[in-house]
């Protein structure tokens, strides 16, 4: 019989406002085993837990039960503070009478009556307890990065910088990412390339940092500590050791009519390319869909024309398998389609623009050198129209309900850049609310309206309609003077919506990472673990965890990396002992729990065993602990009651199912 | 194939020809309007008060007598079809609306909105289709620049109407497309004409509705057509030099029975 002590938190007034924690200990005083009952303002504070150890000397206690928060949050703690006292960790059941109960009950004699009965589910569990013993896994010292923009790029840098091999994954053919698209960064409208090339080329150079570019990674097996990677490394059809980065097979190459991906499809692009002048690596890759040596087999001029032979036709995908301690998702972002916003005629005319290829258009090396011209005509543009939150804060299902967080503050750049360089150009910027937290933010903000002369209107725009003569006609609403407006304008700019990168979804697939409704993968915790995933060892750093600006990602990427390097410093980490166990008397070697698996932990051998005196060999499940999560699949499925999980019974299940209908 | 039809007041009054070259058309293309027995008048607004039935329940009539005969309900006025369709959404998803009208009726079967309202262009779209309307036309109307106009009512609101996308509809230029002419595409081919303001701000009706026409002349329009009697009233108004013509006109015409159908 267990000698059980039960404790009752009252978390301040969240719980002993809404349940009354005095009735909760007497209810606990007469339940089976429970030799000892009491409450306490907040169990998990220092004194709180003294009292917990004092009950276990005093008592002799065997196992305890804490009626608290959710386990999520606190059960770390009392594991612990058992242990401190001599108690196996877990012996220790937590009954959930916050979430579950008083935070979402205003009746306290009902939320009373709950919480009793959710105690006695948890005593009722501990009385078929039994202590475990957690094991050691060991930590691979390598750390796999996917996504090689700022966010990737940086959280690479961090975690080489402190000794531990670094791996980044990037699907294009260059790291950079979105940051290398832009023109100049806000709030100091220093140039984007000349912060962030500095940095490519350290990852670059880096002795702990190895760049696969133009790979995805493909499989993901494994536990934190020691994941096992596939990773796809597409064939380049350039031989990189060969390849001097010269450039003359792209002057060359007669295909010449692809979208450039880095342009944002306003300028084309060679077959074989490399998308940016700073690439890195420099060496170009053969787009096969647009060659037309691989469309009709006749051309082969890169081939002629490379002085280093570099160029390989015949060079096929490669799979790498790579171990990792720790995984980091960098994926970042890109912006919303358009087509269910026609009424802004960005579909319809080519002078609606989105932020984004405003970028490339006012940089030096965009399609237009840098010109703010009309896209339509080249003309030179005297009346611009930007439009705020398209997409964004969008209450029906076409848009994103959430603020895109960018915006507000790259409109007022984009605004006061073209007003300093073009001074007679009028700039109107419609907003819903302009939102500059941060920094020198709104100080930034301000010097566009009152310096730079940008007009703001507070007012959503209705309609963008092309004229016959090529302006466009911008129709809104002043909210603040209630009028209607007309304006002519030459050239109109959307801030549109930005969203996951799509490639998110498969990611977290394959990592097992939960997504939210918007694909924004989510956090361990909110607001005390927002860098971790729930699944342990993969990390988040940048806009793949939710909208960020580029000093915010710069600092979630460091965060990320402190995270990893504190996982990788590790030797050993102890495992969860709450794992599958099969009885072999009662296990017929079916099968079926192997196949439901979703962790590869179980695999059959065949073993002699002595069946109540009876010697014989069997087919029986074997569970490799190391693998094992868990997760409770097999339990579910074994057709003979043979697959256990440690911890969490079929026996201790029932006996709470059994005391909370009592 | 055999379609319910409710034709609506204006098409007795006003717009007779809107109905007469639809009727002439459908049967040049093999399908029947059988015309609903003692319809009423729809009310030509959709009531949006929300705690009265009266003004909904000519439409409710409208809808269960098709769904007796077991047919689809087609309409040609934009604005009974836009009430008629809203009722009918009513009648599924509202359940104190559908509860009351139907305590009223006293119906043999409850009606919940079973039928399915269909606009002509709906029909020439998803039941004849425009390949085989092409095929049929013989008058083709080669060479004619026309602009497609909407107004509001055909496509607004968008999840209820679905008729077709509200910002850039396409199914007035397949049609127009498919009768040989070529459709004009200008962005103002969805905007308001003013409705029933031209009655007590006729000038604000005919700002509205000369923004449309000179959209619609500068890309090139020699004529527009729509499928909605007030918004050809008020289009009119403007007394602009650019024709403004039912689409069921020009359907006539390309289908060679717009002489007999006035007949």
């Amino acid at each position: 019989m267990q000698r059980i002590g039960v404790f009752v938190c009252h978390c301040g007034s969240n719980i002993a406002a809404t349940v009354d924690v005095k009735k909760v200990v007497e209810m606990a005083r007469m339940e089976p085993g429970v030799v000892f009952a009491d409450d306490y303002q907040y169990m998990c504070s220092e004194a709180g837990q003294a009292k917990i150890g004092a009950a276990i000397k005093e008592h002799n206690l065997t196992g305890i039960v804490v009626c608290s928060c959710s386990p999520r949050m606190h059960e770390t703690t009392f594991r612990s503070c058992a242990k401190r006292y001599g108690l196996n960790p877990y012996m220790v059941e937590i009954a959930n009478i916050r979430e579950h109960c008083s935070w979402i009950h205003k009746d306290m004699q009902e939320a009373t009556e709950k919480a009793v009965i959710l105690a006695r589910a948890a005593i009722a569990k501990v009385n078929l307890n039994a202590p475990l013993q957690a094991g050691e896994s060991r930590v691979t010292k390598r750390a796999l990065v996917i996504g090689g923009g700022i966010a990737g790029i940086q959280t690479a840098l961090d975690i080489a910088d402190a000794g531990y091999e670094v791996d980044i994954v990037e699907k294009t053919p260059s790291i950079g990412g979105r940051m290398s698209q832009l023109d100049k960064t806000f709030p100091t409208l220093d140039c984007s390339a000349c912060i962030l090339t500095p940095k490519m080329v350290d990852a670059a150079g880096h002795e702990k940092i190895k760049i696969y570019t133009y790979s995805e990674v493909e499989k993901v097996s494994g536990f934190v500590g020691d994941f096992t990677v596939d990773i796809r490394k597409k064939a380049r059809s350039v031989d990189a050791t060969k390849c001097t980065g010269c450039g003359v097979c792209q002057e060359k190459c007669p295909s010449k009519k692809t979208p450039s991906e880095f342009n944002r499809g306003l300028g084309n692009r060679s077959a074989i390319y490399t998308p940016f002048a700073q690439a890195i690596p420099n060496v170009p890759v053969i787009d096969r869909e647009a060659c037309i040596k691989f469309k009709t087999g006749k051309c082969g001029v890169c081939e002629k024309v490379c002085q280093a032979g570099a160029i390989d036709y015949a060079q096929q995908d490669e799979i790498i398998t790579e171990k990792y301690g720790a995984i980091v998702v960098a994926t970042g972002f890109d912006t919303i389609k358009l087509d269910k916003y026609d009424e802004y005629a960005y579909n319809q005319s080519k002078d609606v623009i989105t932020s984004l290829e405003l970028e490339r258009v006012m940089n030096a090396a965009g399609p237009t050198k840098g010109h703010l011209e009309r896209l339509s005509d080249g003309k030179a543009p005297k009346e611009i129209v930007f439009i705020q939150c398209v997409g964004s804060r969008c209450a029906d299902a076409r848009g994103k309900g959430y603020c895109s967080k960018i915006c507000c503050m790259y409109t007022a750049k984009h605004a006061m850049l073209i007003r300093d360089k073009y001074p007679d150009v009028n700039v109107t910027v419609f907003y819903i609310d302009v939102r500059t937290p941060g920094k020198n933010f709104d100080e930034f903000y301000r010097r566009a309206v009152e310096e730079y002369g940008v007009n703001y209107i507070k007012g959503q725009v209705g309609k963008v309609a092309p004229q016959p003569d090529g302006s466009l006609l911008v129709q809104a609403a002043d909210l603040l003077d209630n009028r209607q407006i007309k304006m002519k304008a030459d050239m109109v700019v959307l801030a549109t919506a930005i969203e996951p990168d799509p490639s998110v979804r498969g990611i977290a697939t394959m990592l097992t990472a939960s997504i939210d409704t918007n694909n924004f993968l989510t956090e361990a915790h909110p607001k005390l673990r927002p860098v971790e995933s729930p699944t342990a060892g993969v990390f988040l750093s940048g806009v793949c965890q939710g909208p960020k600006d580029i000093p915010e990602t710069v600092a979630q990427a460091g965060a990320a990396a402190v995270k990893v390097i504190g996982l990788l410093a590790k030797d050993k980490l102890t495992t969860n002992p709450c794992t599958a166990k099969p009885d072999e008397l009662l296990c017929n070697g079916c099968g079926n729990c192997a196949k439901v698996c979703p962790y590869g932990a179980i695999t059959y051998e065949v073993r002699q065993i002595n069946d109540h005196g009876i010697r014989e060999e069997r087919r029986l499940a074997t569970v490799n602990n190391a693998l094992c999560q868990g997760c409770g699949a097999c339990t579910v499925t074994c057709p003979s009651g043979a697959m256990d999980l440690q911890g969490f019974s079929n026996r201790q299940l029932i006996a709470e199912v059994d005391a909370i209908c009592r | 194939m055999k379609f319910s039809y409710y034709p609506g007041c204006t098409l007795r009054n006003k717009a007779k020809d809107l109905d007469a070259y639809a009727r002439a058309s459908a049967k040049a293309l093999g399908f029947e309007l059988e015309e609903l027995s003692d319809w009423q008048c729809c009310g030509g607004v959709y009531p949006l008060g929300t705690d009265e039935i009266a003004s909904k329940l000519s439409s409710v009539r409208a809808l269960a007598q098709a769904d007796e005969k077991g047919q689809s309900l087609v309409t040609l006025c934009s604005a009974c079809h836009h009430v008629l369709k809203r009722v009918n959404d009513d009648m599924a998803n509202v359940e104190d609306i559908r509860t009351r009208a139907n305590n009223y009726m006293k119906l043999d079967k409850p009606y919940t909105g079973q039928t399915k309202v269909l606009h002509f262009l709906e029909v020439l779209r998803d039941e004849i289709g425009f390949d085989t309307l092409k095929e049929k036309v013989v008058n083709p109307l080669t060479g004619r620049k026309i602009g497609a106009y909407y107004g509001c009512l055909l496509l607004r609101p968008g999840k209820v109407m679905a008729f077709d996308d509200p910002e850039n509809p396409q199914i007035i230029e397949d049609f127009i497309q498919a009768l040989g002419a070529e459709p004009v595409v200008y962005p103002y081919r969805n905007e308001c004409c003013g409705g029933y303001i031209s009655l007590k701000e006729p000038d604000m009706a005919k700002n509205m509705c000369k923004t449309i026409e000179e959209s619609a002349k500068g890309f090139g329009a020699e004529a527009l057509i729509t499928a909605c009697p007030l918004c050809r009233y008020n289009l009119n108004k403007t007394q602009s030099d650019l024709p403004v013509y039912y689409f069921t006109e020009l359907l006539a015409e390309a289908l060679g029975v717009k002489e007999e159908a006035l007949k």
